[in-house]
């Protein structure tokens, strides 16, 4: 059929295969696809980060992987490495990491982040290059194609696909006015 | 850069046959739509080559390829750009399926598929998806300035061809 669609919705729900960071009660959820080469979603990090100091315990935020393979030669490799970091308890360490120093996401940078953050180093390369989590990786990115993201970062309030901008006021205004409603 | 924001255009509707057509995709190439037949095509009309890199509709849709081809479908892009600006579109993004140009006369196919922006020059950003009969089964316009995704085009062929993603 032919038809004009309305805002994209998240195809997947938020759940337990996910990295969180706030209340699972919190009136707000703020998925974010993202690539860590991506220079959008490097601007968006410190953003981010203001935003949740701004919402405190009312956000409720989630990071998804969306690596654009094509353009960005390291982002697979990078969300892997989150991901096995994830594995040893350390996903978000490691997610800060990575946009901290996103000029330099070579497979020796990664291996020195993990060893930085003392992950077990030797189980962190071997699941790197037995591309343990690429499965995850590539579940990530089919889920963030299912639900319309259609570039880095995109970012879903409440499981709508935010379309305005992703600066902190329009940012903060539109997570706000979610978690004002009744 | 458009007047209206939301394209006013009425696309070809699903169950209309797809105008067939032969348009090159290369300084010495061409693509016929109707020897593409016995599989499903994706015909993505854009306005322009060398919009921003991150947000692109083509980069994302390279990246969804793979997507894309479990479905067995042909993806072609489309716009009103020669095929100089095209080629070097395609190298810089690594683009690895044929961009069309509907370049002279301007427009003709996009205006067949009721997807002209006559006021400003460019088409729309429209999506078909055609059939292995050469069928129109989905379309759809986003406003001119939203990049659409691929979410549209993954649910219509997975409605064609019975989701045939292996689990």
């Amino acid at each position: 059929m032919t038809k004009r669609q309305a805002t994209a919705r998240l195809a997947l729900a938020v759940g337990d295969r996910d990295h969180v960071q706030g209340p699972a009660g919190a009136p707000v959820t703020l998925v974010e696809y993202g690539d860590y080469e991506c220079p959008h979603c490097g601007r968006a990090y410190p953003i981010v980060k203001q935003v949740q100091k701004v919402l405190g315990r009312r956000l409720r935020f989630v990071f998804r992987n969306f690596p654009l393979r094509e353009s960005h030669p390291h982002a697979q490799h990078a969300a892997e490495a989150a991901e096995a970091a994830g594995g040893q308890g350390k996903f978000w360490e490691m997610h800060d990491r990575l946009f901290e120093r996103q000029f330099a996401l070579e497979g020796e940078n990664l291996i020195e982040y993990a060893g930085d953050l003392g992950l077990d180093v030797a189980r962190f390369r071997k699941d790197l290059v037995e591309g343990r989590y690429a499965p995850r990786v590539r579940e990530d990115f089919r889920s963030g194609v299912m639900s319309g993201v259609n570039g880095t970062p995109t970012f879903f309030i409440n499981g709508a696909r935010h379309d305005d901008g992703w600066d902190v006021e329009p940012l903060v205004a539109a997570l706000e006015r979610e978690s004002a409603r009744p | 850069m458009a007047r209206r924001n939301a394209g006013s255009n009425q696309p070809l509707a699903a169950g209309t046959p797809a105008p067939d057509f032969t348009l090159a995709s290369g300084p010495d190439r061409a693509v016929t739509l109707h020897e593409l037949r016995g599989r499903p095509v994706i015909l993505a009309l854009y306005p322009a080559d060398w919009s921003p890199v991150c947000g692109d509709q083509m980069t994302l849709y390279n990246e969804v390829l793979p997507e894309f081809e479990r479905h067995g479908a042909q993806l072609l892009g489309l716009s009103v750009d020669g095929v100089w600006s095209h080629a070097a579109f395609a190298a810089h993004r690594k683009l690895r399926f044929p961009l069309l140009s509907d370049f002279e006369p301007k427009g003709q196919v996009a205006r067949r598929y009721g997807a002209y922006r006559a006021t400003d020059g460019f088409t729309e950003r429209a999506l078909f998806v055609i059939d292995g009969n050469g069928v129109i089964r989905w379309s759809y316009v986003s406003p001119i300035a939203v990049n659409p995704g691929a979410d549209g085009i993954l649910r219509a062929l997975e409605a064609l061809t019975g989701d045939r993603r292996p689990a």
